[in-house]
């Protein structure tokens, strides 16, 4: 497959009043070309700043002090602001959150759709225009050509959401990222996005970088996935891997504290006790381990390197290493090995 | 069975509208009734704007019913007065929990005085050295360090906070909490340790919930009844298992359709189903039991149906 984009050892750090936050402590990461790459994470792992370095859409106090992010082997981070102008919402586009405050309320909703086009390439308005009522009917908006005079407060959240997206695929971008696209939204309105998001993706075969903190929308969506944790990847693979094979214990706790559906009721969650760490200060050893059940000595001295699972399928945990004790993962993660091994999958 | 059980809140008709005879009127809870038993945990869920908020906040009375009645061990307190002794009687039994640690906490005052507020105002520490003791329980039930008593709400975590408003609500030694999205702010790990916390604390002082929500697999999972509303109606209400494996509403069934589940194959094979939203309702049909505990919005002719 095509590797569009390539990250490569990113660091990101946040001067604060309190010092500095070392806010991603090293990701790579690559995107082949039509897949949807999902990262999980909760807030404040650093999934949200991972994707906005790509388009450098940082806050004024953030320094990208050490990495590469190759875009066809170009390295974003020499571009100037001009050359990033033009890959912004043209190559590369991103969808955020709140539909409510990411649209502009003064400007009806064809111009806002309209304005990518008039930026980037050299069409005439009308054509522009035309264009926007396409891309408004694909995203699903009835009647487009009377709806393109209306402004944002006419439409619902669900709607909007619809707009936003239209506004970012208008110019057939290569990787769409969309940062928690349907958090804001009700779950019946949260799987029409998502459904809308891969016929999208089929039509016009952009690669999306999705992010979220919901597994299941992860598990709808993503071809690969990538779990994140105190700016750090700490386990990346295939959907499958990830949700039947997963290795890290970080992992495991996120796939164990989530109740489903067929959850016994009589039985207590199972959380993940304590609270992530403070990045002013990383911990020396693995991050999690202050948290984690299965910590070993060695984990809080020294940050462990990915271990390879399988072809495609790597985890930061000591657990992996040769010398390492056996463990014996929670219940519902056995049964999920259980699945992988049904699923023709060889679990560990 | 359900009939012997004793009723703790008891929700008759009860309508809240707003912008009473303008352009602009809103029929946020629109005929609703329903029964909360002694000890349970009733879980009300629906999408935003479909008046599950505005119940819980009828029912705490912090608006004025437009019609109804909402019974608290037998009592009528619809319309008891707003600054009333007897709301100051009945808020010592009802508490609410609100869903964003953030906004529900004074910036400016010390968990201890966030805390021990309740007690204050209904007279029941005679001196300080009483009031911090009680505090000092009240934080070490929500499994926080009493010694964190003289900080303020931004030195704690999302989850802290949220643990700081569950022991401001069991201040007042209430029987009956209602808890407003709790946990739809916090993050996943967050979550289930409030969730945990919450069922302890049931067990242990034999509280009775209220959980408001939109995360129906944890709904599922806290409550032993669920009801579902939908445009300021319920369409649905049945023990938590029965609405999950039988559910008879169109809009019941949609919403379960749509629940994403953390197993790609599962993800795959799902089919969701489409809800009408054009006429939902029909002037026919009401709220009524069709099966043993099991009640459904439908017309008396639906509800044959599944009475044979």
């Amino acid at each position: 497959m095509d590797k569009i984009l390539e990250v490569k050892d990113l660091h990101v750090d946040f001067d604060t009043y309190n010092g500095t936050v070392h806010a991603i402590r090293g990701v790579s990461f690559h995107l082949n070309a039509g897949e949807t790459l999902a990262i999980v994470g909760e807030s404040g792992s650093g999934k949200s700043i991972t994707v906005r370095s790509i388009l450098q859409l940082l806050a004024s106090n953030a320094t990208i002090s050490k990495g590469e992010i190759l875009y066809h082997g170009d390295d974003l981070l020499q571009k100037s602001e001009k050359e990033m102008n033009n890959i912004r919402g043209n190559k590369i586009s991103m969808i955020f959150q709140d539909p409510m405050t990411s649209l502009d309320p003064t400007m009806t909703i064809g111009k806002q759709v309209a304005e990518p086009l008039l930026i980037h390439n050299n069409v005439s308005k009308k054509d522009a225009m035309k264009r926007a009522e396409e891309v408004l009917r694909l995203v699903g908006i009835p009647n487009p050509a009377a709806r393109m005079k209306d402004y944002p407060h006419q439409f619902s959240g669900g709607q909007r959401q619809r707009i936003v997206i239209a506004i970012a695929i208008v110019d057939y971008p290569e990787i769409l990222i969309a940062d928690e696209p349907t958090t804001a939204l009700d779950v019946t309105v949260q799987a029409e996005i998502i459904d809308l998001l891969r016929e999208l993706q089929q039509k016009i075969g952009t690669a999306i970088i999705f992010i979220t903190h919901d597994l299941g929308v992860v598990a709808g969506i993503a071809d690969r996935v990538a779990v994140m944790y105190a700016g750090r990847f700490v386990e990346y693979g295939s959907v499958e891997d990830i949700f039947y094979n997963p290795q890290h214990p970080y992992t495991w706790g996120l796939l164990d504290s989530m109740p489903t559906l067929d959850t016994n009721e009589d039985a207590r969650l199972n959380s993940i006790p304590g609270t992530p760490p403070n990045l002013l200060d990383p911990p020396k050893g693995d991050a999690f381990a202050p948290r984690n059940a299965y910590a070993m000595q060695i984990d809080e001295e020294q940050q462990p390197p990915f271990f390879k699972v399988s072809k495609n399928h790597f985890a930061a945990t000591w657990l992996l290493h040769p010398d390492a004790p056996k463990v014996t993962p929670p219940a519902a993660i056995l049964n999920r090995f259980k699945k992988f091994e049904q699923l023709g999958g060889n679990a560990k | 069975m359900a009939d012997e059980r004793e009723v703790i809140v008891s929700v008759k008709n009860l309508k809240q509208y707003f912008n009473i005879g303008k352009p602009n009127e809103v029929k946020a809870v629109d005929d609703v009734s329903f029964d909360i038993y002694k000890g349970e945990t009733f879980g009300l869920v629906g999408e935003s704007g479909s008046g599950k908020s505005t119940t819980g906040r009828s029912i705490i009375r912090l608006y004025n019913p437009t019609d109804g009645h909402i019974f608290f061990n037998g009592q009528d307190i619809s319309k008891i007065k707003a600054h009333g002794p007897k709301m100051k009687e009945f808020r010592r039994e009802m508490q609410m929990i609100f869903q964003d640690p953030y906004a529900s906490l004074n910036p400016r005052m010390k968990v201890k005085d966030i805390i021990a507020e309740g007690l204050d105002v209904h007279g029941l520490v005679k001196n300080d050295q009483e009031r911090d003791a009680r505090v000092r329980e009240l934080l070490d039930m929500v499994n926080l360090n009493p010694e964190h008593m003289t900080r303020y709400p931004y030195e704690f975590s999302g989850g802290q906070r949220q643990r700081i408003g569950i022991a401001r609500a069991l201040a007042v030694d209430p029987q009956f909490i209602i808890a407003d999205e709790p946990i739809s702010a916090l993050d996943v790990s967050i979550q289930a340790q409030v969730v945990n916390l919450m069922q302890d604390i049931q067990k242990k002082q034999g509280l009775t919930y209220l959980f408001i929500a939109h995360d129906l697999s944890m709904v599922k999972y806290i409550s032993d009844r669920i009801a579902v509303m939908y445009r300021g109606k319920i369409v649905e209400l049945a023990d938590s298992n029965e609405i999950y494996n039988n559910p008879l509403h169109a809009y019941t069934q949609s919403l379960l359709s749509a629940i994403p589940v953390p197993d790609p194959e599962i993800e795959k094979r799902r089919t969701r189903i489409d809800f009408d939203h054009k006429s939902p309702f029909k002037d026919d049909q009401r709220l009524q039991e069709v099966l043993p505990g099991h009640f459904l919005y439908c017309s008396n002719e639906e509800a044959a149906t599944y009475k044979k």
